[in-house]
């Protein structure tokens, strides 16, 4: 969809929302920022004003495109949020995706045959790592992932952080990631920025 | 044929029934009695009052007096429509979009119907007219209210998939487009019920009512028939009007969903 390449950085400049002071805040390309805090201390929230969800202040920037100035499913279709609780609406995985599922079914340890399931079989873990190939194979040019290993058991959460940090790398994505554990902190951010108080601290 | 007219004490006679429904209700200890018999007092007032009402605009004949009954007819039906939601659009727009919805498709389809396939002299004349605009909002307004009900309700239950849909990059209008449809579906049930059921599990009421006055069942039928095809074209244009205004209405120019916009909800 998005054929020709990285976009470039992400950029926060002065975006407000809820309680949260204005955050500005620079991504670049290939790289992750965690964002952790309590519950209820924004986190989300932030992701959803990048993501152009809820009304919000200030304006975001990827490489020289304006989120204002952008058709706002132009911009989400580029600045891809993937929530924590995935949702479907067709009865079968395969009828969500838009192009192939490559070999990220392997990857995450699903079969082949995973697109024909039905929804209603799958469990939580399955519908988490279905969400994250299924929003990767529309080539998004920035992350915006919120906990996307929080219904994995051990195994399938390094799987899941190594298949994405490859890809993050590979297409060059910057990316905000929401996590709570401190050793994935540890595993998968090159920065990591504590919210408390409704402003953003070094960590 | 002769038409047999009613006396008020023959309609007297007919409310012991209901006394005697609302005696044995209170009996059987079905805490109705009450409802039961305000809501008989009220037919008869409401009624009564219309019926004065009707009297007189038939007798002035008058485009302007057709025009304000009309009018308040309108004005009725949309306040109805906004009370028969659970979540409403704020600041008006629940009672401005489902009345405008109502007053395109109920007023034009009565006119065409009046001006192009009955074509009584005046196109207005009231004995027509009147009773055509009130079955037709009556039933327009069903449809405008279960359609922006369903709308609503289902928005509330499926914001989550809605903007999960949004986050993969959708239009609004394809992250809604179910649940949009589903919302004009439902308010066109009830009258392709009606016209499925036509005539075999039931008599249509009004056609009851015409051979009752005397009408010649061949005519009564074939004004049944009309009545009911512009009753479905009201009914769904109305509803598809209303229902996509609701719905864009839901969304603001960011495509976000709004459901600050409706009451009940934060």
């Amino acid at each position: 969809m998005n054929s020709s390449g990285p976009a470039g950085d992400l950029a926060l400049e002065d975006v407000s929302v809820g309680d949260l002071e204005p955050v500005s805040l620079a991504v670049s390309r290939g790289k992750v920022i965690c964002l952790s805090g309590a519950s209820g201390s924004g986190k989300t929230r932030l992701l959803r004003a990048v993501a152009d969800l809820e009304p919000h202040g200030g304006d975001c920037r990827l490489g020289d495109i304006r989120q204002s100035e952008t058709p706002a499913h132009n911009w989400r279709a580029q600045v891809m949020m993937i929530p924590a609780e995935s949702q479907w609406w067709h009865e079968t995985v395969g009828e969500h995706f838009d192009a192939d599922a490559g070999d990220a079914l392997e990857a995450l340890d699903l079969p082949g045959e995973a697109t024909s399931w039905s929804i209603d079989r799958l469990s939580s873990g399955e519908k988490q790592r279905l969400a994250l190939i299924r929003a990767l194979a529309r080539e998004p040019r920035a992350l915006l992932l919120d906990e996307p290993t929080a219904n994995l058991d051990a195994e399938s959460i390094k799987r899941v952080e190594r298949w994405l940090l490859e890809i993050i790398e590979r297409r060059e994505l910057p990316t905000l990631w929401v996590a709570h554990d401190a050793e994935q902190i540890q595993r998968v951010s090159n920065r990591h920025l504590l919210i408390r108080d409704g402003r953003l601290e070094e960590s | 044929m002769t038409i047999i007219d009613l006396s008020w004490w023959q309609l007297a006679l007919a409310s012991l029934l209901v006394l005697a429904l609302a005696a044995t209700s209170h009996l059987a200890r079905l805490g109705m009695a009450r409802s039961l018999l305000v809501a008989a007092a009220r037919t008869v007032i409401q009624l009564a009052l219309v019926g004065l009402v009707l009297e007189l605009v038939f007798e002035l004949g008058r485009l302007r007096w057709i025009a304000l009954m009309s009018l308040v007819m309108l004005l009725v039906a949309g306040r109805e429509v906004m009370a028969r939601q659970k979540y409403r659009l704020r600041g008006g727009w629940a009672f401005g979009i489902g009345t405008l919805s109502m007053f395109l498709s109920a007023f034009s389809v009565t006119v065409l119907t009046l001006v192009v396939i009955i074509g009584p002299d005046p196109w207005y004349r009231p004995q027509y007219s009147i009773p055509i605009l009130g079955m037709l909002l009556g039933n327009t307004m069903t449809g405008v209210a279960l359609g922006l009900d369903r709308l609503t309700e289902g928005v509330r239950r499926q914001r989550a998939l809605i903007e999960n849909r949004l986050m993969l990059g959708q239009p609004w209008n394809v992250a809604v487009g179910e649940i949009r449809r589903d919302a004009v579906r439902s308010g066109l049930i009830p009258i392709i019920n009606a016209m499925a059921a036509a005539g075999i599990v039931s008599l249509p009421g009004m056609m009851t009512g015409q051979i009752l006055a005397g009408t010649p069942p061949a005519i009564a039928v074939k004004y049944q028939i009309l009545i009911m095809f512009v009753i479905a074209v009201g009914t769904g244009f109305g509803t598809l009007a209303a229902v996509s205004a609701g719905a864009r209405r839901l969304f603001d120019a960011r495509e976000r969903l709004r459901l600050d916009r409706l009451t009940g909800t934060g």
